[in-house]
């Protein structure tokens, strides 16, 4: 039982990663219909932004956090404008193909810059667990876990509250409409994308110091993202922060009692019963997000 | 005339190894034909029936996999007293089997996966990939793990008591791989232009009116990836028993990503595309290796992918042959035989 209830604390530590990853995915690949490859990349981004800002400059390891994801965001810009952007209606096996080339292409420029040793980030969070009675947790994942259910929750009302989060909904549920009712639909493509890519970002940059980096540690974050979309439902932002715990939760008790080596092997048995016998997603709706 | 240029291709690659002295590049030859035979079964799927499946890995590795398993022999614990015990077999049943089984999981993928389109299915085919992969490396009683299978025999071929050759050099591989890639050539060639071709490219161009008149898409669509697994699993089986050693490295991803690059570049949906892709993303690392490192490689591979996509959408053959026919006024069709899109064919198939 003890174990059974630390499983379930690890599984919600890590979920609020995992939810911030597929909201971002969500965004791009639920609404805008980009098989973002790149996502995982953006990920390992945020992670070694941090790195480089708290190691090799020794800045602020809170600042390096902020840094990470206003830098993702602007990558995930730069990609939207430079790749995307000429590519509009196009068909989506053609946007995934030049989605592919920019994921092998960033992925080895990060293996360039930073070799393929793996790479420890310090915190400045006591090493010593807090004991709560049979179960304890680290100080990190707390706070790890509170700034993503910040974002999420940030995220929530930017998308619902605001006139920006008005436009991006608009806009992908009538692209013409909107742009008749005087909507930039470039800039909101744009900023949607980058949006997306910022969450990537920002849970890299605070799973990075959980974790070890590796220039590959993106391909699991990026189809673990896939992962926890497809079981959300497309476009869904309840569906993508329910089914990111949901795949946290699956894959710690299937580490804990079946075995850990296909601990990472749940996601993709996940994707592949949903689709069978669920394609639209457990908790898609009616409406296209939110 | 066409006629001609393809005898004169055959002679000059079945001479290859009569004036290539340097083994290094008879080797480099050999590991791109075992890609192109793989990239030419992708092609099936991706050009012919418009379906980008990027787990095609796993058929190959399964085909490597199954084949050295068989050509070894396994036993397997079932239970404390009872194990499966499968004695060794001869190399071509190994191959044989391996084909056979690649082509199974090709029916089971099929089955499942086509029920979903477009993205998803990419995902599906992903995920398979994936999960084979992780059996693969934590399946350690059956397949070794990351501890690999070592000692693979080569095949071999001869009259038992009489003469006997094994291939253990790279001439006599070279022309295993060559013979290969000819039947798969002409295995999917005949596919293709047959009536269940014309009904695959129908089906590419427009799913719901190919349904209208009559084409059977699921059917159709399992087949192709039966066909296509299976000269996938016979890549896989000719890589494992010319290298003799295989381990779950085999499924990685970047692999499936090769076989995709090769086949956009020389042009998805024409015969001659995998085989001009293959050639050159075969060659292609063996001239950069002197100016670029290997990540630098892959950096130039993604770019390349990136503005090929966009400046020649249809890869590198098609754009040749329209070119070609433009300077000749629609003379000769170049090697690429039946082109990508042949609308009009598909409006006479059913005319």
């Amino acid at each position: 039982m003890d174990q059974f209830l630390q499983h379930l604390l690890n599984a919600t530590m890590l979920g609020g990663t995992y939810a911030l990853l597929g909201i971002g995915l969500t965004l791009i690949f639920g609404i805008m219909r980009v098989v973002n490859f790149t996502h995982g990349e953006l990920y390992t981004f945020g992670a070694y932004m941090v790195f480089f800002f708290t190691m090799t400059l020794s800045a602020n390891f809170f600042l390096a956090l902020v840094f990470a994801m206003v830098l993702g965001i602007a990558l995930g810009a730069a990609i939207e404008f430079v790749l995307l952007r000429r590519l509009r209606g196009a068909s989506i096996d053609t946007t995934m193909l030049v989605m592919i080339g920019a994921w092998i292409a960033m992925q080895n420029a990060e293996q360039l810059a930073w070799t393929g040793v793996a790479k420890s980030v310090n915190h400045p969070f006591p090493v010593d667990p807090l004991v709560l009675g049979p179960v304890s947790v680290s100080w990190i994942r707390i706070f790890v876990f509170c700034v993503a259910v910040l974002l999420i929750v940030g995220t929530h009302l930017l998308i619902h509250r605001t006139r920006l989060g008005k436009a991006m909904r608009s806009t992908f549920q009538d692209r013409e409409t909107a742009a008749l009712m005087g909507v930039n639909i470039d800039a909101i493509h744009t900023a949607t994308f980058a949006l997306g890519s910022g969450l990537a970002a920002a849970a890299g940059a605070l799973l990075g110091p959980v974790f070890v980096l590796v220039p590959g540690m993106g391909d699991m974050a990026a189809l673990k993202s896939f992962a926890i979309v497809i079981l959300g439902g497309l476009g869904s932002f309840m569906g993508a922060t329910l089914g990111g715990f949901l795949l946290a939760l699956v894959e710690e008790l299937g580490a804990g009692y079946i075995s850990s080596g296909y601990r990472d092997g749940m996601g993709f048995l996940i994707i592949i019963v949903v689709l069978i016998f669920k394609p639209t997603g457990l908790f898609a709706r009616k409406e296209r997000i939110g | 005339m066409n006629r001609w240029a393809t005898w004169l291709w055959l002679v000059f690659l079945f001479s290859i190894p009569l004036w290539m002295t340097n083994q290094y590049y008879l080797h480099i030859l050999i590991i791109a034909g075992i890609f192109i035979i793989a990239a030419m079964s992708l092609n099936l799927l991706l050009g012919y029936t418009g379906q980008l499946s990027l787990g095609h890995v796993a058929f190959f590795g399964i085909g490597g996999y199954t084949s050295a398993l068989v050509s070894l022999g396994f036993d397997l614990e079932l239970t404390d007293r009872y194990s499966f015990v499968f004695p060794a077999q001869p190399v071509w049943i190994a191959f044989l089997a391996g084909i056979v089984v690649a082509g199974f999981f090709g029916w089971l993928i099929g089955k499942i996966s086509f029920k979903v389109r477009g993205a998803y299915f990419v995902i599906v085919t992903i995920s398979f990939a994936e999960v084979v992969r992780l059996v693969a490396l934590n399946w350690i009683d059956l397949t070794e793990g990351p501890m690999a299978l070592n000692n693979i025999p080569p095949f071999t071929l001869g009259v038992p008591g009489l003469w006997e050759l094994t291939f253990l050099r790279k001439i006599p591989n070279y022309y295993l791989v060559l013979v290969t890639c000819i039947l798969s050539y002409v295995v999917i060639a005949r596919l293709v232009g047959s009536r269940l071709g014309r009904a695959m490219i129908a089906l590419r161009e427009n799913e719901p009116l190919a349904t209208s008149v009559g084409v059977d898409v699921t059917r159709l669509l399992v087949l192709a990836a039966v066909v296509s697994a299976a000269i996938a699993g016979a890549a896989g089986g000719l890589y494992t028993h010319y290298i003799r050693i295989i381990d779950p490295d085999v499924f990685m991803f970047i692999y499936t990503v090769t076989m995709v690059i090769m086949v956009v570049t020389g042009g998805k949906g024409t015969l001659a595309g995998p085989i001009v892709g293959g050639l050159i993303f075969g060659i292609l690392p063996e001239v950069l290796r002197e100016v670029a490192s290997p990540e630098m490689q892959w950096v130039i591979y993604g770019l390349l992918m990136i503005v090929i996509v966009y400046f020649l959408p249809d890869g590198i053959v098609p754009a040749l042959s329209s070119w070609w026919k433009g300077r000749s006024g629609g003379g000769g069709a170049g090697a690429a035989a039946p082109g990508p899109g042949a609308p009009p064919k598909i409006g006479e198939e059913r005319a």
